[in-house]
């Protein structure tokens, strides 16, 4: 056991086993490896970015992580506990978030549901004072308190959620898309909030999002994961690279003209209208390409777009990927 | 036509519930057999009640069990749907369609009433014919009339049914209206008791409501208490209250869509 | 700051305690949330009332043509209305909402359930708890006081107690029931309306004298689902009437350990279906 990690992945499997239709009556059974042994360690304090495309085990981590599911092979830790033999025990060292998922009493006051989780959680009076004033406070939460759930905006009541995910001073914090469906403002508050949390209390988070930028504004390190494999673990730069990713310029012009050329580092991929598409490596900087295409072409507005994680990950896993062979590229924390 | 599409889509969207219409059909059976056991004690010491023999009692238990699914006597049957999109607000983009809203659910509640009497039905109704002696007709004619009169019962109660969902536009938990309207569909339509077999005028008041034409009228045409005038009262019975309920059904949407539009949605 | 403030107490004992508050504290919110629509609340409880009335009303008017069923007066045939509905009106009132199993494994609200420091079975069996369901408690006591009045039994302090008894280990096997037809969902996740064959079912048949039915029918509820615990030989020992299946005197007082019995059965499956729950996660 290494000192200071708190959670503990060695070999980490699951194995469904379904059944599949074949002809009109006859079913087959097959073996599916949803998650096909996978090892890592977080270090406690740490903020980790995981993700993934839908269906690629991303969330029967989690549920093995959390105790929901008993995994078929491997060994898990979480602060030293066997999460499938003692899930009650590690349920109150453990915050779970899952974005379209509520646990707030849909018909009662917001604070009725924190009141519910400091008698299940048997937290201890002032503990429980203490981060109900804190979370009231960073999540803007006063005003909201005596209103009943099913009032909340949706914004309003993920802020509520992750309160009532705190209040037990989880060691680990797990959020599942907790910024999906939010508007900007809300995103930003949810973000900050996660930020403080982890910077006064040491808390661990692990966070599967969809939105990168959750990732680029928390997480020094994301890991990737690919049909229950991990193909990725490292910094998000350095999978930014290891995807070769590109990031895209869009811009629009005055009026219908010929492809861009002659702006060095960048390609057009696409042209539609006065609007046009210029492809560059996501490691070179854009300011050098917007001014070259200012100074050359009657300009009237621009956009730059991120590479899609979805693409960046099938850019990892296509065969003549630059960076060696799959499945594990990096295996170097940042 | 949109509407043979949506029956039909309904249709298969329950037939692909196997696990629950196979216990559907257990829960069915076992209350059968309970329910046949105590009209038998009934019928027992009085032989003839309401004019029925031993075995038309049998067979209205039978026939109950056997509709209770298609022809929604606990009033159930996907209208709660309708209920909550009327609460959420949805129904607002329902009401412009150009597909009249009425029209669309009652075909999506013949569909679903043309599985569930197949699939939930047919079990029930063979397992009674094996353990009893149940009087089922052996002419092909009265089992067409007697399809007839449940298409009738089914529209009577849908037109019920989509009343009461209505209702929902004005009440704010149509919860307790719901369960207000299974119980008397329970009561008056024979499910408790065979209508005929209730005492004196009760009996007779009972056989007058639209409830009747759900359960009483279609099985009278299967056990052959109902034949030439009688049966063609009886169909002429059931359409009629299907008529004035659907219409009155199109007035209470009328003044729903005249409340949405005032609102704005 | 401290997490672990409250020691850990072990044991089976400490466990089942530890469940009992957890469930205390989700029906109170449940309570409260229900307060929140006062008048759908009283509506609902009314409705309640009603719809476990009608059955009643139906063996009214059974008895509006006849004298006797099955060789039983109407004082007699509302005692066994009485017992089955008492007790399966408070099994219904503390675990009534577990068939919603299914519909929660299927949507994946579960998993949160399994996130709490708390059993899933104590979440699961407070779900949706719901005073209206006192409705059919309050129906049962009605016809239950009805027909002790007009029977002609001598109350005994032996009497009173077996009552009583029988009432409370009847409400302990239909719990048993409610909690194994949950833990079938876990395989069979519409199989829902199964469980209400042996509740509602159950109850039914349980309103009526046994002498109603066939033998076979009778032997299956003693022997193989063995409901005729819940009411029908006890019941039929205070009215003085023998049992169609000439059991044994001493079988009258098994109710309780049949319950006891089913409760541990019971107990097995939920764990067995959890445990494949966790393992299969659907």
């Amino acid at each position: 056991m290494t000192a200071g990690q708190l959670i503990e992945v060695d070999g980490l499997e699951k194995v469904f086993s379904v059944r599949r239709k074949a002809g009109r009556l006859r079913r087959v059974r097959h073996e599916v490896r949803a998650v096909d042994g996978i090892t890592f360690q977080v270090p406690r304090g740490e903020m980790v970015g995981y993700i993934g495309p839908n269906g690629a085990g991303k969330s029967t981590t989690i549920k093995m992580l959390t105790g929901i599911l008993v995994p078929s092979g491997g060994r898990l830790r979480i602060a030293g506990i066997d999460p499938a033999r003692e899930r009650t025990r590690l349920a109150r060292r453990i915050g779970v978030v899952f974005g379209q998922r509520t646990t707030l009493w849909w018909d009662l006051p917001l604070k009725d549901s924190y009141e519910l989780v400091r008698r299940m959680y048997r937290v201890p009076d002032a503990v429980y004072r203490t981060n109900l004033d804190r979370c009231t406070e960073l999540l803007d939460l006063g005003p909201l308190l005596d209103v009943p759930v099913r009032q909340l905006s949706l914004g309003q009541r993920m802020r509520g959620d992750i309160a009532a995910a705190l209040l037990h001073d989880p060691e680990v914090l797990y959020l599942d898309e907790p910024t999906i469906g939010l508007d900007v403002v809300s995103k930003a508050k949810v973000r900050s909030f996660l930020r403080e949390v982890n910077a006064e209390r040491g808390t661990t988070v692990l966070l599967t999002t969809h939105d990168l930028t959750d990732i680029e504004q928390l997480c020094r390190r994301v890991m990737v994961i690919d049909h229950g494999r991990l193909v990725y673990d490292g910094s998000l730069d350095g999978l930014r690279a290891a995807g070769e990713g590109e990031r895209t310029l869009v811009v629009d012009l005055e009026r219908e003209l010929p492809p861009i050329q002659d702006v060095p580092g960048a390609r057009v991929v696409k042209v539609e209208g006065p609007r046009q598409w210029l492809a560059f490596p996501a490691a070179q900087s854009a300011a050098p390409l917007v001014t070259a295409v200012a100074e050359r072409y009657p300009l009237v507005d621009l956009s730059l777009r991120e590479p899609e994680i979805e693409g960046v990950i099938a850019r990892l896993y296509r065969p003549s990927a630059a960076l060696g062979s799959p499945p594990t590229l990096s295996a170097d924390p940042p | 036509m949109w509407y043979t599409a949506v029956a039909a889509g309904s249709f298969r969207r329950y037939a692909t519930y196997r696990i629950a219409t196979a216990a559907g059909v257990f829960t069915n059976t076992v209350f059968g057999f309970v329910i046949a056991y105590t009209y038998l004690a009934l019928w027992a010491e009085r032989p003839h009640l309401g004019g029925y023999d031993r075995a038309q009692a049998l067979t209205f238990v039978w026939t109950a069990q056997a509709l209770l699914a298609a022809s929604a006597l606990l009033f159930g049957g996907g209208l709660d749907e309708l209920q909550t999109r009327i609460r959420s607000g949805d129904i607002a983009v329902d009401l412009y369609r150009p597909a009249d809203l009425q029209l669309w659910w009652l075909a999506a509640d013949l569909g679903r009433a043309g599985f569930q009497l197949i699939g939930r039905g047919v079990a029930p109704m063979a397992v009674g014919a094996l353990f009893f002696p149940l009087d089922l007709p052996a002419d092909p004619a009265t089992w067409l009339l007697f399809l007839l009169s449940v298409a009738l019962g089914v529209v009577v109660s849908f037109a019920l049914r989509y009343l009461v969902s209505l209702a929902s536009f004005w009440l704010l938990d149509g919860a307790g209206l719901a369960l207000i309207a299974g119980l008397a569909c329970m009561f008056f339509s024979g499910m408790v008791l065979p209508l005929r077999a209730f005492p004196g005028s009760l009996g007779e008041v009972a056989q007058l409501l639209p409830w009747a034409a759900i359960l009483q009228v279609p099985t009278d045409v299967l056990i052959g208490a109902r034949s030439g005038a009688s049966l063609l009262r009886g169909l002429a019975f059931q359409a009629a209250w299907g008529v004035a309920l659907l219409a009155l059904g199109r007035l209470v949407q009328a003044a729903a869509t005249r409340k949405v539009v005032v609102q704005g949605g | 700051m401290a997490s672990e403030a409250v020691p850990e107490r072990s044991g089976r004992a400490a466990e089942v305690a530890h469940g009992l508050r957890a469930y205390g504290l989700i029906v109170r919110m449940w309570i409260r949330s229900t307060l929140a629509y006062r008048t759908s609340f009283v509506l609902m409880a009314l409705g309640n009332f009603a719809a476990s009335a009608l059955d009643f009303v139906a063996i009214v008017l059974m008895f509006s043509q006849i004298d006797a069923l099955g060789g039983f007066t109407l004082p007699e045939v509302a005692f066994l209305y009485g017992t089955a509905t008492l007790s399966l009106g408070l099994a219904d009132l503390l675990l009534g909402s577990m068939d919603r199993l299914g519909s929660r494994v299927r949507d994946g609200t579960l998993d949160t359930l399994l996130l709490r420091p708390v059993p899933v079975f104590a979440q699961v069996a407070a779900d949706r708890f719901a005073l209206r369901r006192l409705g059919r408690i309050g129906q049962a006591l009605l016809v239950l006081g009805w027909s002790v009045t007009r029977l002609d039994v001598d109350w005994t302090a032996g009497r009173v107690l077996l009552a009583v008894v029988t009432a409370l280990s009847g409400a302990a096997i239909f719990a048993a029931v409610f909690t194994a037809g949950a833990a079938f969902q876990f395989w069979a996740q519409d199989a829902a309306e199964v469980q209400n064959s042996f509740t509602y079912g159950g109850t039914t048949m349980l309103q009526y004298p046994p002498t109603v039915f066939a033998k076979d029918l009778v032997r299956g509820v003693t022997f193989l689902v063995p409901l005729a615990f819940v009411n029908w030989l006890p019941a039929l020992r205070l009215m003085g009437r023998p049992d169609p299946l000439g059991l044994p005197g001493w079988a009258d007082f098994l109710g309780p350990a049949v319950a006891a019995l089913m409760c541990a059965g019971a107990g097995l499956a939920w764990r067995h279906g959890l445990r494949a729950y966790r393992s299969t996660g659907s």
